[in-house]
């Protein structure tokens, strides 16, 4: 199979899995950061109930992309989970917390509270530090001795890195609302609409700053966005996003019920395509690029294999899942 | 404490706390698709009843042993990066796979499973229980496979910078190990769920209420069955588990016979007190002869002992030698319990006795027990390795802050073990309340108005 370029190709894979993560958690964990606005108990449970056949499969296309990045690029996961290590181990805290709200808050009773707040803290967490590690990720900065990480644990941590997070979190939010624009009706459709106008306006506010911060900060970054003819390749990108951000913001009220979710999907995907264009070729920005440290022919062969035939498979059935639950959710539904 | 102390301490506190959800989970998985179909076939509504119970109590540990799993996957690469990247090629893709197709399978289908009895038909629900029960054994069948490569590495060559190639996908896959491991494993995983489901509706039928004693009948007289079928067999893998591992970790072994010295006509080591630092044992209760029958199956075959390797090459033998005793204590109890439930059965009298309903109950936690025990003297027997023979768990761990390692641990002991109490508070209510009326559906159908997080704002939207 050499007229594959596997060092492309995982590439692609890991962008795909990361959008389709993105996309599906995104909403999933967007629903949980707007919970504590609801205005009433039966709002909150209809958000949830909106997810509970979904939301394992969501996660785990997180779990899909780690194990991708490994076998595909070991080198460079050794390097980036160890550098993440903080981030990361929190964001899992958040999913546990998550996750088990799911399950333990259905249950009713005098904990329902707890699992409330479990769910809305797990949610806000895991969405902030997703966002700072891509903005750690984008900003470099990684030390690297020998292949192995050597900085400390916080080097993440920085303005730009709290900046994504933040966006990444309204970002999500805004997903949230969009599902649940599409997917409920009455009272907590309205929620829905009133509160995807701040969300819309922070997530555009933090597209805008990256878009703005990235060139100026790297030069190589700029070079490729303002230059001919690679600008010419990379316009439609920023159009495109002004453009979904526009019909998300005409549609809020609309009839069309699917456009606000559709058109931040669009935003999203968009985003991560212009954040990929700004790092190409480089697997860790500044350190290493996707052609190093990959992991041998036959692995890779047999991963990209596995990936291409099954993937279509899962996208299959998770979507027949998703059509056994179409529908509103309405206040009240029974067995 | 080290990182490399911590990072040991924090794998195998999640680890053990995610098995104990798998431990429970395959078999019960498959307990509902039988309820369905007994269902479908007989109309008897005790089944129906006794499914959706189930099907309840399954959402729990499934909600858990997912989230416990995530936390894992990403451990592997947060605190062993350096084992992440050495072995990426060899069981990358086994993890790859495993995600495609387990997970996905699982979580395609448990939403179905648990929410769409009233969306989808009975026969396409049954189909999606099934689906998700398949998921959970091949779920097993890859992760299995990846820990017993590096137990019994097979299939492999080591490129010049000290990684681990593989020379054929499937060598790796069905290493010598590995297909007494997933037997074992998985028969673990069906007693478990056995002693589980015979406990609980022990309970039902010792507190005697009218409406349950049919659903509870059934449960119990089934889970017994299992019991009394597949703890032996149990027994028969685990045995064949001992000789294979004598061929392949002999160090492993003798940890776990308490053996310093190799010799043939063996005796066995009951119980003793292994002293790594004299390398001998004290008070040890020996049974001649009894060590070579067992683990040769002939009179005067030879066991090695931990003194053919340099104290730096072995495995602490405390733990492992303790863990196994444990691990087949528990077996014991379980064969105790499954045999009298024959006995009493064959006489009639297996609802009647109360003490053995009790003892019953009180059996819930041995499968636990003996699965973690059992990882315990598999995992610490592999040590000091994390590739048996190749690659030193020192040499395995990531490269980053102590005390990083330190509060994820710390947090993660908090909370996990807050976790189990929220898992006992829950799934013991629905226990209380019984199959006949089990509470609220998960998410489905509820009071609106009950306790919130901010208080409802009346005049809202109306
Ligand atoms: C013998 C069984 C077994 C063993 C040894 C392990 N697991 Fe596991 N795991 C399962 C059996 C299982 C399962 C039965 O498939 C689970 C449990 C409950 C569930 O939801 O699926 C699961 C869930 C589960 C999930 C969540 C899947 C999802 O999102 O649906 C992840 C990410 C992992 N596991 C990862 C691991 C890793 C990295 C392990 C070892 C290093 C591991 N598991 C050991
Ligand atoms: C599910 C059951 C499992 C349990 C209960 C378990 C338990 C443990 C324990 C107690 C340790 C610490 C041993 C020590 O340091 O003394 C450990 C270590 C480890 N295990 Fe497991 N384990 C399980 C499965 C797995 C699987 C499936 C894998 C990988 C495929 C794995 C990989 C490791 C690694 C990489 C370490 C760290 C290095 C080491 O200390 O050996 N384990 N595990
Ligand atoms: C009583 C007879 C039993 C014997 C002789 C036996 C034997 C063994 C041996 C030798 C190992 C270590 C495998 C290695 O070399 O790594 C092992 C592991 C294990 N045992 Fe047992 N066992 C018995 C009963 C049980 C029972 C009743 C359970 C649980 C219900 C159980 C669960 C496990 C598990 C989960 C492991 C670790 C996974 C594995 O390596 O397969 N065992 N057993």
């Amino acid at each position: 199979m050499s007229w594959i370029d596997f060092p492309t190709f995982f590439a692609c894979a890991a962008g795909v899995v990361i959008a389709l993560y993105v996309t599906l958690d995104g909403f999933d964990l967007g629903v949980g950061i707007l919970f504590p606005f609801a205005p009433r108990t039966s709002d909150r449970d209809v958000m949830m109930r909106s997810l509970a056949p979904m939301w394992d499969g969501n996660e785990t296309w997180l779990v899909l992309g780690g194990m991708v990045l490994l076998a595909g690029f070991p080198v460079a996961f050794s390097i980036l989970l160890p550098a993440f290590y903080v981030p990361l181990a929190l964001m899992l805290l958040g999913l546990v917390l998550r996750g088990v709200a799911f399950e333990f808050r259905a249950q009713e009773g005098f904990l329902e509270v707890v699992w409330s707040i479990a769910f809305t803290a797990g949610s806000v967490l895991a969405a902030f530090c997703q966002g700072a590690v891509l903005g750690a990720f984008i900003g470099g900065d990684i030390r690297v001795t020998d292949a192995h990480f050597s900085g400390g644990p916080f080097d993440w941590l920085g303005l730009f890195s709290c900046l994504t997070g933040l966006g990444v979190v309204a970002g999500y939010a805004l997903l949230g609302a969009g599902w649940l624009i599409w997917r409920t009706e009455g009272n907590t459709q309205i929620f829905a609409r009133e509160i995807a106008r701040p969300a819309l306006l922070a997530t555009g506010a933090a597209i805008a700053l990256v878009s703005i911060w990235t060139p100026i900060m790297f030069p190589d970054v700029a070079a490729r966005w303002f230059a001919w003819p690679s600008a010419l390749l990379l316009a439609p990108l920023p159009i495109a996003a002004v453009l979904a951000w526009l019909a998300v913001w005409r549609g809020l009220w609309g009839q069309r019920q699917w456009l606000p979710f559709a058109a931040s999907i669009v935003m999203f995907v968009v985003s991560l395509a212009g954040i990929g264009a700004s790092i190409w070729p480089d697997a860790i920005p500044g350190v290493m690029t996707i052609r190093q440290g990959v992991s041998a022919p036959r692995t890779q062969a047999i991963v990209a294999g596995a990936v291409v035939v099954i993937v279509p498979v899962i996208l299959a059935y998770v979507s027949y899942s998703y059509w056994v639950f179409r529908g509103k959710i309405g206040p009240r539904e029974t067995l | 404490m080290s990182a490399l102390i911590l990072s040991r301490l924090q794998f195998g506190f999640t680890m053990g706390y995610h098995i104990l959800w798998p431990a429970f989970t395959i078999g019960l998985a498959w307990f509902i698709v039988f309820l369905g179909v007994a269902w479908l076939r007989t109309g008897d509504p005790a089944y129906r009843q006794l499914q959706r119970f189930w099907i309840r109590i399954f959402s729990l540990a499934f909600g858990m042993g997912v989230v416990t799993g995530v936390v894992i996957s990403y451990q592997l690469g947060l605190n062993w990066s350096n084992y992440a990247r050495m072995t990426a090629d060899v069981i990358g893709p086994l993890f790859v796979l495993e995600v495609l197709t387990a997970f996905f399978l699982e979580a395609g289908f448990v939403g179905v499973m648990l929410f769409g009895q009233g969306r989808v038909g009975d026969k396409f629900h049954l189909a999606a229980c099934a689906i998700v029960a398949t998921g959970t054994v091949i779920s097993a069948f890859w992760i299995i496979s990846a820990n017993s490569w590096m137990q019994t590495p097979t299939a492999f060559t080591i490129a010049p910078d000290g990684r681990f190639v593989a020379t054929s996908f499937w060598g790796v896959v069905f290493n010598p190990s590995m297909p007494f491991r997933l037997a074992h494993m998985l028969t673990a995983s069906f007693v478990t769920g056995s002693f589980v489901v015979a406990g609980v509706s022990a309970f039902w039928l010792w507190r005697g209420r009218e409406e349950e004693q049919n659903a509870a009948r059934a449960c119990f007289s089934l889970a017994l069955w299992l019991a009394v079928v597949l703890v032996p067999l149990q027994m028969v893998l685990g045995d064949q588990q001992g000789l294979n591992t004598r061929q392949y970790q002999p160090m492993k072994l003798a940890a776990i016979e308490g053996r310093w010295e190799t010799m043939s006509r063996a005796p066995i080591n009951l119980i003793a007190w292994p002293d790594q630092k004299a390398q001998k044992n004290d008070f040890a209760l020996e049974v001649p002869l009894l060590g070579s029958i067992i683990l040769t199956h002939s009179l005067d075959g030879t066991i090695k002992g931990l003194k053919e390797v340099p104290p730096g090459e072995q495995p602490p033998v405390l733990p492992v030698f303790f863990a196994f005793r444990v691990m087949v204590g528990c077996g014991m109890a379980m064969l105790a319990i499954a045999v009298t439930g024959l006995v009493l059965r064959l006489r009639r009298r297996l609802f009647a006795s109360r003490r053995f309903l009790l003892i019953c109950m009180a059996g819930v936690p041995l499968g636990f027990i003996a699965t973690i025990a059992g990882w315990m003297v598999t995992e610490i027997g592999r040590q000091p390795y994390v590739v048996y023979g190749f690659l030193r768990t020192s040499d395995a761990v990531s490269p980053v802050a102590g005390g990083a390692v330190a509060s994820s641990l710390g947090i993660a002991l908090l909370l996990y073990n807050l976790l189990l109490l929220g898992f006992f508070f829950y799934a013991g209510r629905m226990v209380f309340k019984g199959p006949a009326s089990p509470g609220p559906v998960a998410l489905v159908g509820r009071k609106a108005g009950a306790i919130g997080l901010i208080s409802p704002r009346k005049d809202a939207h109306p």
